[in-house]
């Protein structure tokens, strides 16, 4: 405790030092006095006094010596006089010191930032109470090999896995998709979540007001209730307290506002709306697994025996529910499902990990990289300093201390770089947050926390080692008295001082070239995503909206069909619109749900692909001429079949194929969807497939069914027709404010109480589905675009320090009669030949860390020579430019001067 | 270099005895109050007291400030702090300790071992 106290005051004292010496020269002087004071008094004469009194005393200077090394601690000493030394050298070199700066501030806040990104999507816990406990239940089905993803859970696993389960706190099941919000100013349609009992216990977020739902909420009868979450509580009502127990009208029903979720509640797709779901149990059956299970351990029980807790009761499952009507026990037991308990982060994450960690991956390299130049910097200084330090040397200075004085100013530059990065990366963290891909899971919670902080300091120390150990060893040593020697006139510098120089260039190029393929790989998957016929043409000319007629208005389905028919021909009629289509859902809109599954007549159901989830939408005459789908077999809808409401279908290309082998083959068949109530539907046309996922995920198998129909699983053995549905509208006005007021007008014309909502373009819902290839590809072309100016820069330098150290050496040469162009031609040729043992190893480097890319290749390979090719050329050009500009300056040397000067 | 060391450690402890005794004191005063008592050992390096004072300031066992002296001069008066009492109480016991050891290990003649 007292060596503590003590050292922290010693350690200290340098902020203070000045003062301290004065304040004891004055006590000393004081001590003086009053022993020569006590001498005259004991009757000597003042000199006398005094002389004694100094004798007594000792040495002044010993004694101040001592007290300085008990005042503070002599490495510390040392330390603050070397820190006020390099500062001033440092701002007597703004050029330099500027260009070290910018170049680490690029490199630490690059890696900052994107740790950042990581630390808070795949490092930092969820923002749940006890988040390790909570995991998303899903299945594997060994026996449907082509299923995208995991099987969610059906409704009917709901009430199996709550009565039955060992190892579940709470358990849940829920979907999430839009409700529409009616009886207000604006209505609109909310992002919203579904979620039966448990749900919410399991997450475990209180309400910041009322309450959760009680299992009285699920069971049907009781009366309906919604809960609000904060963002939509406070933009819409103004953040009102006396919001509870105020009905809301949500798809046509009056609901209660019973709570709302506090502001940092997030979930998947980012919720507006809470509303229970109400299963009926009597009405379930084995399937569809339609649902998402979220559950909370309970305590001190691991996955492996959660997962063979739900391995048990799919089981129980299995006998305890009826099948499917017109289903046979087949599909269900050919799928063999098997758990998969997972933790609900891992679930969120999902893939986006890899391309995170290649980012960070080929940042580090960027990082490496401008390491390499500083270290280059640094060197041309100390080369500079080279006589300086032989001199210090010379007078007895250890080569520890200088070494200690090198990488003092190697860290001080790393650190004051880090800053400035760190800065740079809470700017980007700020502008990633905010116009971020939406594929990026927790987008909102990214920012600097302390672990960044920590991270940023660590790489800052870490860089300033690296690049100081370089020069440090190099001119720190102690052959520095050699140095004394071999300044002068008579000397001209031989390759062996230029042998670290080159190798850091050699390293640059080749990290460069590797970041360079990375980003021409992930150019080249662009493309081919690009190229890929996603289902649909010019998406950029169709604007699409979505509009309701609620039930107030028209309750009668033909009426309601009608209404939308008129509103489409009124869309039509606006200036500059080509076509008009409508229907429940544009391509790239399956979040809005719409998924079921789907029976051939001609089939008995012993292929186990039946039970497989099929996208649904319900559409009007002209959809797919307006989205550009391509009609492989058969017709479209038309009117007649609509409004007489003949059972018809349509399906995609890939769905017949599945199940006919051919489109022509489909045609006159008959389909239904899963549920009793479903008539049998005939095919009447085949379409191109849509990738309804994104361009890079295989498209979904549709089936489309007309927008008007007799009979539906929906409505039972009513008509059914669709009330809130989507309007294409296909015009070279798109995205323009006018179309959008007119077409506005078209719908308020026909019915003045219809919200519009959702309003976009199909460019922008496919410029969405590919933000994360597009955000990896932004991201590594910055960084191979980083590299390739760095290892330029270390190239031009290495180049122009040659030439300037060998201008006695080139006027040598001019002098016996050497040609400019071959001048030229040697330091050119250096130039390539250290570019080119760099993209050597670059390319063998390539070659092996690209395939921990595949992952997020689409439509090329990684060894994709023409990436390659191109990449080698790119550097090749880029080298000999770097080289040549600097090397021009030999050409220019006249012999006298240079033979003159020094 | 252990006598320093010592020296320094018993020179510091007559430091905390004198300030006890005497109550607040400047440099001057402690050396020639130490001279005093204990003859020759500040007799001829006055000097070395003061990295001892400072070595006692910083571990928190006196204060000092600056005050007038008798003579009505500017000087820095050292006082004990409450740690700096304990510490010399302490001290004080071992010291009485080993003294008393030391002593008895003296006393010992040969013939009382056999």
């Amino acid at each position: 405790m007292k060596a503590l106290r003590r050292w922290a005051r010693q350690s200290t004292s340098w902020l203070r030092s000045a003062r301290d010496e004065d304040v004891l020269q004055a006590e000393i002087d004081e001590h003086i006095a009053m022993e020569a004071a006590e001498n005259v008094r004991a009757g000597l004469s003042a000199a006398e006094a005094r002389r004694w009194a100094l004798l007594k005393f000792g040495s002044v200077e010993a004694a101040k010596e001592s007290y300085r090394d008990q005042r503070s601690l002599p490495l510390m000493e040392t330390l603050a006089h070397d820190m006020r030394h390099m500062l001033r050298r440092l701002r007597k070199t703004p050029g330099f010191t500027a260009a070290v700066l910018v170049t680490l501030a690029l490199g630490i806040g690059a890696n900052t930032a994107i740790f950042g990104v990581i630390d808070s999507i795949l490092i930092r816990p969820l923002a749940y109470p006890h988040a390790d406990a909570l995991v998303s239940v899903s299945h594997t089905a060994a026996g449907l090999p082509g299923l995208p993803g995991d099987l969610g859970c059906s409704p009917s696993m709901y009430f199996t896995y709550r009565e039955a389960n060992q190892t579940f706190e709470h358990f849940g099941v829920w979907t999430s998709g839009g409700a529409s919000l009616t009886g207000v100013a604006e209505p609109e349609l909310p992002r919203t979540l579904f979620v039966t009992f448990g749900v919410l216990d399991a997450i475990g977020v209180k309400p910041l007001l009322g309450r959760w739902f009680s299992e009285a909420d699920d069971a049907p009868g009781s009366p309906e209730t919604v809960m609000l979450t904060y963002g939509y509580w406070q933009r819409r009502f103004g953040g009102d307290k006396s919001i509870l127990g105020r009905v809301l009208t949500i798809d046509s029903k009056p609901r209660t506002v019973i709570g709302v979720m506090p502001e940092g509640f997030r979930f998947r797709h980012d919720p507006e709306l809470i509303l229970p779901r109400r299963l009926e149990r009597a009405a379930l059956s084995l399937g569809p697994f339609d649902s998402q299970g979220i559950a909370r351990l309970r305590p001190g029980v691991s996955l492996t025996q959660a997962n063979a807790d739900v391995a048990r009761m799919l089981r129980i499952w299995g006998s305890a529910w009826p099948l499917p009507p017109g289903m046979d026990s087949a599909p269900f037991r050919n799928a063999r499902l098997g758990p998969r308990v997972q933790p609900l982060k891992q679930e969120i994450v999902g893939d986006i990990g890899a391309a995170l960690w290649i980012v960070m991956g080929t940042l580090g390299m960027v990082l490496l990289i401008a390491c390499a130049n500083v270290a280059n910097l640094l060197l041309v200084r100390a080369e500079g300093r080279q006589q300086e330090l032989a001199i210090r040397a010379a007078l007895g200075a250890g080569w520890g201390r200088i070494v200690q004085e090198m990488l003092l100013e190697s860290m001080i530059l790393g650190v004051l770089g880090g800053a400035l990065g760190l800065g740079l990366a809470s700017a980007g963290l700020h502008l990633l947050s905010a116009n971020g891909p939406d594929t990026l899971p927790r987008l909102a919670e990214i920012g600097i926390d302390p672990l960044v902080l920590a991270f940023a300091l660590g790489v800052s120390l870490f860089s300033g080692a690296l690049f100081g150990v370089i020069p440090a060893f190099k001119y720190g040593g102690p052959h520095v008295a050699t140095a004394l020697r071999g300044v002068g006139r008579t000397f001209s510098y031989g390759p062996e001082r230029l042998r670290a120089r080159n190798v850091l260039v050699v390293v640059q190029v080749a990290l460069a070239l590797v970041l360079l393929i990375s980003s021409g790989l992930m150019i080249r998957t662009f493309q081919q995503l690009r190229r890929v016929q996603p289902g649909f043409s010019h998406p950029e000319q169709i604007q699409i909206l979505h509009s309701i007629i609620p039930e107030t208005v028209a309750k009668d389905p033909e009426r309601v069909m009608r209404m939308q028919n008129e509103i489409m021909d009124r869309l039509a009629a606006i200036r500059g619109v080509t076509s008009v289509g409508f229907g429940t859902a544009a391509p790239l809109e399956s979040f809005l749900g719409g998924g079921n599954t789907v029976y051939p007549e001609d089939q008995r159901f012993t292929e186990s692909q039946v039970s497989v989830m099929r996208q649904i939408r319900k559409v009007a005459p002209g959809f797919f001429k307006t989205m550009g789908t391509r009609i492989v077999a058969g017709r479209e809808f038309t009117w007649t079949d609509l409004y007489e409401k003949r059972r018809v279908a349509i399906i995609s290309e890939n769905l017949a194929r599945e199940w006919w082998g051919d489109p022509r083959a489909a045609l006159g068949k008959r389909i239904r969807e899963a549920g009793p109530a479903d008539p049998w539907r005939e095919i009447v046309g085949v379409v191109e497939n849509v990738y309804d996922n994104g361009v890079q995920v295989r498209p979904p198998a549709f089936a489309y069914w007309p927008a008007l129909m007799d009979r539906y699983i929906w409505s039972g053995e009513n008509e059914f027709a669709v009330g809130a549905g989507m309007f294409a509208i296909r015009s070279s006005r798109t995205a323009t404010e006018g179309l959008l007021t007119e077409a506005r007008q078209a719908i308020w014309s026909v019915n003045g109480r219809q919200p519009v909502f959702l309003v976009t373009t199909l460019k922008a819902l496919y410029e969405q589905s590919m933000a994360r290839t597009s955000f990896t590809l932004v991201m590594l072309a910055i960084a191979g675009a980083m590299a390739l100016v760095l290892g330029i820069v270390g190239i031009y330098g290495v180049i122009a320090y040659t030439v300037s150290q060998r201008t006695r050496e080139i006027g040598i040469r001019t002098a016996l009669g050497a040609q400019p162009a071959g001048l030229l031609a040697m330091f050119v040729r250096h130039g390539l030949l250290l570019a080119g043992v760099g993209a050597a190893i670059g390319l063998a480097a390539a070659a092996g860390l690209t395939r921990l890319m595949s992952s997020l290749l689409f439509g090329v390979t990684a060894l994709d020579p023409a990436t390659y090719a191109a990449v080698l050329a790119l550097l090749i050009i880029a080298a000999v430019l770097a080289s040549y500009l600097p090397a021009r300056r030999a050409m220019a040397v006249d012999p006298v001067q240079a033979l003159q000067a020094e | 270099m252990k006598d320093s060391d010592v020296r320094q450690g018993t020179l510091a402890l007559m430091v905390l005895k004198t300030l006890d005794v005497l109550g607040p004191l400047h440099g001057w005063g402690i050396a020639r109050r130490i001279e005093q008592i204990s003859g020759d050992l500040l007799t001829v390096n006055q000097g070395t007291l003061y990295p001892v004072l400072l070595k006692l300031e910083q571990e928190g066992s006196i204060a000092s400030e600056w005050g007038a002296s008798e003579n009505n001069r500017k000087a820095r008066f050292y006082r004990l702090t409450r740690q700096g009492h304990k510490q010399l109480q302490a001290e004080a016991r071992s010291w009485e300790q080993t003294a008393t050891i030391i002593e008895r290990f003296f006393a010992v003649k040969a013939q009382d071992l056999e």
